[in-house]
C-alpha cells in the first residue's frame, strides 16, 4: 500500500510539474502584465514591473534587463512584447519562445526616471544570487538604495548563502536599510539597523537615517547620535575634499599659465594671445579625434596621446610664426606688444569660428578619463587625477629641459643678458623665436588637456587669460617654481573659499587678495634678484 | 542666397560694390544696396551675434531667418514684395546691440527686427525701438516682467517653462528638495526668484531650497557637484533645477556624471540646454536629464517633420538640428507675414495693433495665438535627453499655456497685466485700476 501511495505521490508531482512548466503558454497575471509594457503608458509599465518581477517566472530577469537596456521592443498593434538578444535574436517576452525577427512597427518600450528606479529594484532584487559577484554586489547596492520590504526575503535568503565578505557587508546594509523602514520591525532589530548603518558613516547612511520618519523614542536617539557622528566624520572628509579640489583647480591654472610663464615670465612678452594657443591644442585634439573616429575607431583611448605632441607642434610652430611675423618688431614696446596679441587674439578667435563654426565641438573623454573612485568619503575623478599627474610631468620636463639642455642654456643667457650672450655667439634672434615657440607649444598641450574639462569652442582661451596671468604675476614673474607655488596656492585658497562664499563672492575674494599682495610685494611670491630685474 | 540678391541689385554702383564683394564684406553690402531698393522689397532686419560669447547660440536664428526669408520669397514674398535681410553684427557687445538696432532702423529702414538673446541685450536695444517706433520679435525664453509695445515675445515667459517643469518633477518625480541653480545674472536671479516663491506656495520649506550662483563660463564644478550630493543625502527626494546659461552646462554635465551622479538619483531640469547645447557633449552620461522647453526636435508632427527637412535642405547638412529658439522665430514671423498681409502695409502703427490676435501653426501641431500682452500661446513639454544627443517627452501640458507677461507668484507683479488692445499699457495694475506707464 505505502508504496502505491508514493507512487501516486510522485505522478501526481510530475504532473504539477509538468503543468507549472507548460503555463507560460496560457493567459495568467504575467502574461496579462508583460502585454502592458505595449501600451506605452508609464504606470502601465511601472505595475507590469511590479509583476514580473515579484512573478518567479524564468522570463522575469531576461524581460526587465532588455528593459533596463532599451532591447525590450513592444508592438502598439498586436500588443505582442520582445526581447531582443545583444546577439540579434529575439523571444516573444510572453512566452519565451524564438521569433524569427521582431516586427518594423515595435519601438523599444521607454522609460522615465521613476521607472528606471523600479528597473533597478527589480533587478537588484532579481540578480540577489546571480553567481557573478560583480552583479551580487551591485544587487545588494540596489538593494540597499530602494530599500523596499518586499524584498527583505530576498535579501536574507542570499544573505544566508552568500560567501564573498564585500557582497556580504552590502546584503547586510541593505537588510538594515530594509528593517529601518519597516513598519512592523522589532526595536531591537531596529537599532541593530541604526548600528549597522552607521558603521557605513557615508552620505548615503546619512540620508536613510535622517529621512526615516516616525520611529520609537529609543530609535530616534540612537539614529540622532549616529547621524552626529557621521556629521562630524564627514566635516573632516569635506576638508581633505576642498584641499583635492584646491590641487585639481591649482593644476588646472598651472597648465593654463606654464606656457605664459615662459613667454611672459622668461622673455617678457605680454602675451594677449596666449589663451588661443591653448584654444588651438584643444582644436588639435578635436580634429585628431575626429579622425580617429572616422578612420580608426580603435584608437580612440589613444587620441589624447597622439594629440599631445600633435597640438605642441602645431601650437609651437604658429608661436614661431607669431614672433617672427609680429612680435620680434615689438620687442621693448610692451604697450604696442599688448595691443598687437590682444588684435591676433581677436583674428585667431575669429578664424577658428569661421573655420568650425561658432558651436562647441565634442571632444570625448577616452574610457581611462572618465568616471571616479571612491577614496575614503571623497570622490575622486579619474579626468582630474590625470590632469594634475600630466600638469606635474609637463612642468618636471620643462625644468629639466631649462636646466640641462643646450637650448635651455641659451635661452637662460638670452634673457639674463642678451648682449653677452650675443657676443659669445649665441644666436639671439633664433632663440628668441624658438623661446616663443616652447611657450606657445606647451600652451597647445595646455588646451589637450582642458579640452577633456571644459567646451571646445573658439572662446575656451578667454576664460583662461586672465587665470593665467594672475597666476604667472602672482608667483613672481620670471620664475617657474614661483608660477607653481602660485597656482596652487591659488587654487587651494579657491576651493576653500568657495564653499564659505560662493563662486561668485569667492572669485572676486581672490582677486581682492592679490591685489593686496601685489600691493605689498610688487614683484610676487618669488622675485627675482639681482641684474636680471633691470634688464 | 542673401549675398547673391544684394550683389545684382549693388551692381550699379560698381566701383564700391565690386570692392566691397571681392572684400567678401556681405553686411557692407546689404547697407549700401539698400538706400535704392526701398520700393520694391520690404527690409527684415536680423540683429544676432555672429562673433563674439553668443555666437554659439545666435549664428544658427540669424540662419533660421535667412531660411523663412528664403522661403516666403519662393511664395512669392508678402504683398507681392520680395523681402529681403539687412544682417548685422552686435558681436555679444551689449551697447553695440543698441547702436545696431539704431542703423537698422534709420539708416536700412527695416520694416523689423528679428534678434537678441540674452536679456541685457534685449533691455539694450529696448529704449531704441521705442524712441524711432519699430518691431522686434525676441525668440527666446526669459524671465518675463516685461510687456511692451514695441516688442513681441515668442519664447517662453516663466509660467510656459520654469513652473510646469517644477509642477512635473514635483508630481511625477515626488520630489521634496530643490536645488536651483544658475549664473549669475538677470534670468536666472528672476526665474529662480519666481520659483522660490512658487514653491514656498506648494508648502516647500526654506531649508529644503538650495540656491547657487556661478560666474559666466564657470568650468570648476566639483565643490558645487559635491555640494549638491551632499544637499541631494538629506532622506528626500532631489532635483536640480538648473538656468546654468549654455557654456558652462558641459563642464557641469561632464562633473556630474564623473561623480556618480544618474538622473535617477538627482535628475538635473534645465532650461537653457537644448539640441545644439548637446551636439556638443558625450551624452551618455547625461541620460535621463530633463529640459523644459516650448518644442523639441524629436517631437512628431508633420509640420515639424516637413520643417527639419527644408531646414537640413537648405543648409546642405542632414544632421543639422533643430531648437526651441528657431521655432519661436518660426511662430514669430509666420505672425509677422500674416499681420503685415492683414493690413497690407508695413507700417509699425498698424502692424502694432493687428498681430495680438493672430494665430500661426506651431511646429508641435497646435496653433500659437498672439495675446495682447505680446505673449504667445504655447504648449510644455519636459523631454529627457537620450544618447543620441534628442530629447524624448515624457510629459506635456494638456493645452497651450498663455504667456504671462508679468509673473502671479510674486507679490510686486502679481497684480500687473499687459494689454496693449483695450488699455494699451504694459503694465497695467489691476487693483488700481492704473496704467503704471514706462519708466517701471
Amino acid at each position: 500500500m505505502p508504496a502505491n501511495l508514493s507512487a501516486r505521490l510522485c505522478s501526481l508531482l510530475l504532473s504539477l510539474l509538468l503543468i507549472a512548466f507548460a503555463l507560460p503558454a496560457f493567459a495568467g497575471p504575467f502574461e496579462d502584465a508583460v502585454a502592458k509594457f505595449a501600451n506605452d503608458d508609464y504606470s502601465d509599465t511601472e505595475e507590469a514591473i511590479g509583476v514580473v518581477a515579484s512573478s518567479g517566472n524564468r522570463l522575469a530577469f531576461p524581460i526587465i534587463s532588455a528593459l533596463q537596456d532599451g532591447r525590450l521592443m513592444a508592438d502598439p498593434d498586436s500588443k505582442k512584447v520582445y526581447v531582443t538578444g545583444a546577439d540579434g535574436k529575439s523571444i516573444d517576452a510572453a512566452t519565451g519562445q524564438a521569433v524569427a525577427s521582431v516586427p518594423d512597427s515595435a519601438s523599444a518600450v521607454r522609460l522615465n526616471n521613476r521607472l528606471r528606479r523600479s528597473v533597478d529594484a527589480a533587478i537588484g532584487s532579481l540578480t540577489l544570487q546571480s553567481p557573478d559577484i560583480g552583479a551580487r554586489l551591485q544587487a545588494a547596492q540596489s538593494v540597499f538604495k530602494s530599500h523596499e520590504e518586499t524584498s527583505l526575503e530576498a535579501v536574507d535568503g542570499a544573505l544566508a548563502k552568500e560567501t564573498n565578505r564585500s557582497v556580504k557587508a552590502a546584503l547586510g546594509d541593505a537588510r538594515a536599510a530594509i528593517l529601518l523602514f519597516k513598519s512592523d520591525a522589532t526595536e531591537v532589530e531596529k537599532l541593530e539597523a541604526v548600528a549597522t548603518i552607521k558603521a557605513r558613516g557615508d552620505q548615503e547612511a546619512m540620508a536613510l537615517l535622517t529621512g526615516m520618519g516616525d520611529q520609537p523614542a529609543s530609535v530616534t536617539k540612537a539614529a540622532a547620535s549616529a547621524i552626529g557622528s557621521i556629521q562630524s566624520s564627514l566635516a573632516v572628509w569635506s576638508m581633505v575634499q576642498n584641499a583635492w579640489y584646491g590641487l585639481s583647480l591649482g593644476s588646472v591654472l598651472l597648465l593654463a599659465a606654464i606656457g605664459l610663464a615662459i613667454t611672459f615670465g622668461v622673455m617678457g612678452v605680454i602675451n594677449m594671445a596666449h589663451g588661443e594657443m591653448v584654444m588651438i591644442g584643444a582644436y588639435t585634439t578635436f580634429v585628431v579625434q575626429e579622425v580617429i573616429r572616422t578612420r580608426y575607431p580603435g584608437l580612440f583611448d589613444y587620441s589624447l596621446l597622439i594629440a599631445v605632441p600633435l597640438a605642441f607642434l602645431v601650437a609651437g610652430a604658429l608661436g614661431v610664426v607669431i614672433e617672427r611675423s609680429i612680435i620680434r618688431f615689438l620687442y621693448g614696446r610692451p604697450l604696442e606688444t599688448l595691443l598687437a596679441t590682444w588684435g591676433l587674439s581677436l583674428v585667431l578667435q575669429q578664424a577658428v569660428r569661421t573655420m568650425f563654426g561658432p558651436t562647441n565641438r565634442e571632444v570625448g573623454n577616452p574610457s581611462w578619463m572618465s568616471g571616479a573612485f571612491e577614496l575614503g568619503q571623497i570622490t575622486i575623478t579619474y579626468n582630474r587625477l590625470w590632469i594634475l599627474v600630466f600638469t606635474l610631468a609637463v612642468f618636471a620636463i620643462l625644468l629639466a629641459m631649462l636646466r640641462y639642455t643646450a637650448l635651455g642654456l641659451e635661452m637662460r643667457a638670452v634673457t639674463q643678458n642678451r648682449r653677452m650672450a650675443a657676443s659669445m655667439g649665441i644666436a639671439t634672434s633664433r632663440v628668441d623665436a624658438l623661446t616663443f615657440g616652447l611657450g606657445s607649444g606647451i600652451a597647445g598641450i595646455a588646451g589637450v588637456a582642458l579640452s577633456q574639462i571644459d567646451n571646445v569652442s573658439p572662446n575656451l582661451g578667454q576664460s583662461y587669460i586672465i587665470d593665467s596671468f594672475m597666476v604667472v604675476v602672482f608667483g613672481g614673474v620670471g620664475n617657474l617654481w614661483g608660477t607653481l607655488v602660485g597656482a596652487f596656492t591659488l587654487g587651494i585658497a579657491n576651493k576653500f573659499l568657495e564653499p564659505v562664499a560662493g563662486a561668485v563672492l569667492g572669485k572676486i575674494a581672490i582677486l581682492v587678495l592679490i591685489i593686496l599682495f601685489i600691493q605689498k610685494r610688487p614683484r610676487g611670491l618669488f622675485a627675482l634678484k639681482g641684474r636680471a630685474v633691470e634688464a | 542666397m542673401h549675398s547673391k540678391s544684394t550683389h545684382d541689385i549693388a551692381a550699379p554702383f560698381s566701383r564700391r560694390g565690386v570692392l566691397a564683394a571681392t572684400a567678401g564684406l556681405m553686411l557692407g553690402l546689404a547697407s549700401i544696396s539698400g538706400a535704392k531698393a526701398a520700393d520694391d522689397t520690404i527690409k527684415v532686419g536680423v540683429l544676432h551675434s555672429l562673433s563674439g560669447t553668443m555666437a554659439i547660440s545666435e549664428t544658427t536664428l540669424k540662419d533660421t531667418i535667412l531660411f523663412l526669408i528664403d522661403e516666403q520669397n519662393k511664395k512669392g514674398g508678402v504683398n507681392g514684395k520680395k523681402l529681403e535681410a539687412v544682417v548685422v553684427d552686435p558681436a555679444s557687445n551689449w551697447p553695440l546691440f543698441a547702436e545696431k538696432a539704431r542703423e537698422l532702423i534709420t539708416k536700412d529702414k527695416v520694416s523689423v527686427v528679428f534678434g537678441c538673446w540674452t536679456s541685457v541685450s534685449r533691455k539694450s536695444v529696448l529704449p531704441v525701438f521705442k524712441e524711432l517706433n519699430s518691431i522686434l520679435f525676441y525668440p527666446v525664453q526669459y524671465e518675463g516682467e516685461e510687456s511692451e509695445r514695441n516688442v513681441f515675445y515668442t519664447g517662453a515667459a516663466p509660467n510656459q517653462q520654469a513652473i510646469p517643469a517644477v509642477d512635473y518633477l514635483m508630481k511625477d518625480e515626488k520630489v521634496k528638495r530643490w536645488v536651483l541653480a544658475g549664473t549669475d545674472y538677470v534670468y536666472p536671479r528672476t526665474t529662480n526668484k519666481i520659483l522660490e516663491a512658487y514653491l514656498k506656495s506648494k508648502g516647500v520649506a526654506q531649508e529644503d531650497i538650495m540656491i547657487n550662483y556661478t560666474p559666466f563660463g564657470h568650468s570648476d564644478w566639483q565643490t558645487i557637484v559635491a555640494d549638491i550630493k551632499k544637499f541631494g543625502s538629506a532622506g528626500k527626494k532631489t532635483a536640480v533645477v538648473s538656468t546654468i546659461n549654455g557654456d558652462a552646462n558641459v563642464p557641469f554635465y561632464k562633473e556630474l556624471g564623473n561623480q556618480g551622479i544618474k538622473a535617477k538619483d538627482i535628475p538635473v531640469v534645465a532650461f537653457s540646454v537644448g539640441e545644439e547645447e548637446l551636439a556638443g557633449i558625450d551624452t551618455k552620461p547625461l541620460l535621463g536629464h530633463l529640459a523644459a522647453w516650448n518644442y523639441f526636435q524629436s517631437i512628431k508632427s508633420p509640420e515639424n517633420e516637413k520643417f527639419i527637412k527644408a531646414w537640413q535642405t537648405y543648409t546642405k547638412n542632414p544632421k543639422r538640428v533643430t531648437n526651441d529658439p528657431m521655432e519661436a522665430h518660426v511662430i514669430g514671423f509666420d505672425m509677422w507675414v500674416k499681420a503685415v498681409e492683414k493690413v497690407k502695409s508695413t507700417d509699425p502703427d498698424k502692424v502694432i495693433d493687428a498681430l495680438p490676435g493672430i494665430e500661426a501653426k506651431n511646429l508641435t501641431g497646435g496653433t500659437s495665438k498672439m495675446l495682447p500682452n505680446h505673449h504667445i500661446t504655447k504648449p510644455v513639454f519636459i523631454g529627457e535627453i537620450k544618447a543620441n544627443g534628442q530629447f524624448d517627452v515624457v510629459w506635456k501640458t494638456p493645452g497651450l499655456v498663455a504667456g504671462d507677461a508679468w509673473s502671479k507668484e510674486l507679490d510686486g507683479s502679481k497684480n500687473l497685466v499687459g494689454d496693449w488692445v483695450g488699455k494699451k499699457c504694459g503694465n497695467f495694475n489691476t487693483k488700481t485700476n492704473k496704467c503704471l506707464g514706462s519708466g517701471s
